[in-house]
């Protein structure tokens, strides 16, 4: 069956049912694949994208409910948030393997763009369901209060 | 970083005349070698000498420098980049006596060529230490030539020629040319046999904070390519049925509903399992779903993990009588122990490694030819084991060797069991490719764990209140098939607590059984420091000393000079000794492995019974830091590592099924665990050493000895608040 979803701005048409989970329609239909299958099953956030701007874990999402939302993934994410997140992680030396940090990136652009100036427990609420086993977490810490700093600077 | 072919510079002028002692250094000692011979010596040695082609070109500067026209400089890595930092640090180290722009530098993934790298393994956190001579060797030669292209053509003395940034000058004339002007030129002049290179005091670049990593831009933007994200013309997707229980094998399947399955392709019986092949991965998920399966389980393990227990107790104590072998005596161990005896054990599940990226693989086999792409760090073996599945020669198999999202010693298997069943699947399909691809349960339920261990310790102390008669058993699987098992006695083999020790008998039985065990992030450390640093520190309370003390004496009695100036840091970095508020305690441990040594202590409190640890102070001494920035994330990589072992990591059997299949059921520490960490650097003039696994080992016994501090009661098992 045929399913008309938005992506990045764009309106894709993808021939697979609506059971399919979204991660496999953005990898496998749209080859998006810097959203990454890390476990299915919402437990480790590697494949975080946002729908209408929430994040959600597209593992667990399925076709037919994406379908009805605005879907952004990493290789759509602008803005200067995200350009602020990704200065600051290259400026962090964040990424270590960095199979997690499209999941991580979508995650934390998110809780930036709904919360300027983030606190820890703030960072730990929004970041806790993003899984990193090379345990950068101390410096996605500092990298989102790093890009919430250059972004507070800039306005 | 893409894979680039070596340079198509038409020249050959640099000899690979290091081919030889590669293969006579990197082939002999640790257990690679070993793992070979087990195979079989004839076929694979043969097969390795003929790996690589015959056609690869070095180019003018040799196989690691590759410099453009433009003058911009590419550094080829031969190691794999699985998050460990490699990269940049073996960079740098050709950049610093190259005197090339390091921040305009590029590196560049090798491909898998023996002629040009030699055996290309990253293993055993030797890629620093290995690389540190012969590399700096290669970026000097390379300078030289620069050097010598310049005085020639200004006519002055070479040793008034100065290179810097990739700028070469002569000061006094005021004279100065780019790479790039003189590249032809360089390219004529031959390398010298012996090239001088800097002394410590002369680097930089290396030890300074300029050395970064150089994949963050990709891997902050979603653009790494990951074996997952490989596409092919024409490829398919598989998935394996594995047995549920190690030692199991197929006896009939039924594959009438999963064929059904729109977008599924075939389905067959491999040597490891059912594959179904389909158009895409969902596809084949759901083929896999439908199958069904009957195994035979009359070989295969039924056991359940506290059986299991049971049973390596027993061998310890010698209840259950198996082979064990001595790795350290003194004095007469006949004599039954007398005097005040401390005794303890301690339990150790399996783990899983659980890399972000689940394993996958892609292979196309074209009858002689296979082209495969992987994040092998054994790529030297993946290449030599997959012409042997293929049946061709090695020369024949080109590895794409990709960043691997991660792998602590999964991606580094002797049978590289994921690899040979992509090959194997990939002979069946009519020369189309194939991505195989693990679900995370198949990675967790899948094996080649870190091994169960049980440590079991009976100590007598000397008047003086040291260690003066220590017996040790380790009961634990062969990491290889065969050996003495020195994997899982390094860390205690050797130890410096059994200075003051007249009588010593140290012993370790390997029991065999069909759960597959393997290399994981520290290998023998992840359970010997445990073992070693949780009985000091109870040994210390024994004593009725301060456990920073009790180190420091047995270290200055076993002339263990580089832990003493670790401990020393540590204690004076952590604040050893002074107040905490009330309800928090600190622990230490310090172990040294892969030639690092590393000293943690670690801030801890039980919350209503929830372990909270706060903070961790390291001290480390790897000799020269390359990068210090890596050796920190290392650091803070390796401790939340360790640190989710040691909290919540266990691998458990039921009847012989493993329980623990996803994140939920074992689970690493998210961000709301993480300590803080803070890295301190001993400055050093040694050869640098290796820092991908050293930080994990020393994390559970610091927390362990800070509970212990908290609570006095000593940790038997692991992971914490877990009866084994
Ligand atoms: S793959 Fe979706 S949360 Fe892990
Ligand atoms: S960087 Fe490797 S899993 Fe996060």
């Amino acid at each position: 069956m045929t399913h008309s979803l938005f992506v990045n701005g764009r309106l894709h048409s993808v021939d697979t049912d609506g059971d399919a989970p979204l991660l496999w329609v953005l990898r496998d239909h749209l080859r998006l694949t810097g959203t990454k299958y890390g476990c299915g099953k919402a437990q480790c956030g590697a494949c975080t994208v946002h729908a209408d701007g929430q994040p959600v874990r597209s593992c667990s999402l399925s076709l037919a409910d994406a379908a009805t939302s605005r879907i952004e993934t990493i290789e759509g994410a602008a803005g200067p948030e995200a350009e602020a997140l990704t200065a600051a992680w290259v400026a962090r030396g964040v990424p270590q393997c960095g199979f997690c940090q499209s999941g991580q990136l979508m995650s934390a652009l998110a809780l930036l763009r709904a919360n300027s100036a983030p606190t820890d427990a703030d960072i730990d609420a929004a970041m806790s369901g993003n899984l990193c086993r090379c345990a950068t977490y101390n410096r996605i810490r500092a990298g989102i209060h790093d890009a919430a700093a250059a972004l507070g600077d800039r306005s | 970083m893409t894979d680039t072919p070596p340079s198509d510079t038409p020249k050959r002028r640099f000899r690979l005349t290091r081919r030889r002692m590669i293969l006579g250094s990197g082939l002999v000692g640790g257990a690679l070698v070993v793992g070979y011979t087990a195979m079989n010596p004839m076929q694979v040695g043969g097969a390795l000498l003929t790996a690589g082609g015959p056609d690869f070109d070095p180019g003018p500067f040799g196989p690691y420098i590759r410099i453009d026209a433009d003058g911009g400089v590419a550094i080829v890595n031969p190691q794999q980049e699985m998050g460990q930092g490699i990269h940049a640090a073996l960079a740098a180290m050709i950049a610093e006596e190259l005197d090339a722009d390091w921040d305009t530098v590029r590196v560049v993934d090798a491909r898998v060529n023996f002629a040009a790298y030699g055996p290309q393994m990253t293993a055993g956190s030797h890629a620093v230490a290995y690389h540190w001579d012969k590399l700096r060797k290669t970026g000097a030669a390379a300078r030289s030539m620069f050097v010598d292209a310049a005085a020639l053509r200004w006519q002055v003395p070479r040793r008034l020629i100065t290179v810097q940034n990739g700028v070469v000058s002569h000061p006094q004339s005021n004279r100065s040319a780019s790479f790039a002007e003189l590249l032809t030129d360089a390219a004529r002049h031959a390398p010298p046999r012996e090239p001088v290179l800097k002394r410590p005091e002369e680097f930089r670049l290396i030890g300074t904070d300029r050395v970064r990593r150089k994949d963050c831009g990709p891997k902050s933007t979603g653009r790494q390519v990951y074996t997952q994200d490989i596409q092919r013309p024409d490829m398919l997707v598989a998935m394996v049925a594995h047995s549920p229980r190690f030692g199991g094998m197929l006896k009939r399947f039924d594959d009438r509903d999963a064929r059904r399955i729109k977008g599924v392709v075939d389905v067959f019986a491999i040597e490891t399992g059912v594959a179904v092949l389909a158009q895409d991965t969902l596809a084949a998920r759901r083929g896999r779903d439908a199958l069904r399966i009957e195994w035979d389980d009359s070989a295969a393990e039924r056991r359940s993990s506290p059986e299991l227990t049971a049973w390596y107790r027993d061998i310890a104590v010698g209840r259950a009588v198996i082979d064990a072998t001595s790795f350290e005596t003194r004095g007469d161990i006949e004599q039954p122990q007398t005097g005040d005896r401390f005794e303890t054990t301690i339990d150790f599940p399996y783990l899983a490694h659980a890399p972000m990226e689940p394993l996958d693989c892609v292979a196309q086999v074209r009858g002689w030819d296979v082209d495969i792409w992987s994040g092998s760090h054994l790529a030297t073996l993946d290449q030599v084991q997959a012409a042997l599945t293929a049946r061709t020669i090695p020369g024949r198999v080109k590895l794409h060797v990709l960043p691997a999202g991660g792998s602590f010693g999964r991606r580094g298997l002797m049978s590289c069991d994921y690899l040979v069943e992509c090959v194997r699947i990939a002979r069946r399909t009519g020369h189309r490719p194939v991505k195989l691809m693990w679900t995370r349960e198949d990675e967790m339920t899948g094996g080649y764990y870190r091994p169960m261990v049980h440590h079991q310790a009976s100590i007598v102390l000397g008047a003086d209140g040291l260690p003066s008669d220590w017996r040790h058993r380790i009961v634990a699987q062969r990491l290889i098939p065969v050996g003495d098992n020195p994997q899982n006695s390094e860390g205690v083999a050797g130890s410096p607590y059994f200075a003051a020790a007249n009588t010593l008998d140290c012993r370790i039985a390997s029991p065999e059984l069909p759960v597959s065990v393997s290399f994981w992030r520290s290998v023998g450390h992840s359970h010997t420091a445990m073992a070693m640093e949780h009985i000091v520190d109870q040994l210390a309370r024994r004593a009725r000393r301060d456990p920073a003390e009790y180190r420091r004496a047995l270290y200055q009695k076993a002339g263990a000079t580089g832990r003493l100036r670790v401990l020393e840091a540590l204690c004076t970095r952590a604040g050893w000794g002074k107040p905490l508020e009330d309800g928090w305690a600190r622990g230490m441990a310090l172990h040294d492995c892969f030639g690092t040594i590393v000293g943690q202590v670690a801030e801890v409190r039980l919350d209503s019974g929830r372990l909270v640890v706060r903070r961790v102070v390291a001290v480390v001494d790897c000799g020269i830091a390359v990068s210090p920035d890596q050796v920190a994330a290392q650091m803070e990589g390796g401790i939340g590592f360790g640190l989710s072992a040691a909290l919540h990591g266990a691998i458990t059997l039921k009847d012989g099924v493993v329980q623990e299949d996803n994140f939920d059921s074992y689970a690493p520490v998210r961000m709301d665990e993480m300590p803080l960490v803070e890295t301190h650097i001993l400055p050093s003039t040694r050869p640098p050493t290796g820092m991908g696994e050293p930080g994990v080992p020393p994390i559970a016994p610091a927390v362990a000895n800070a509970l212990f501090a908290l609570t006095g009661t000593p940790t038997r098992s692991l992971p914490f608040g877990r009866q084994a």
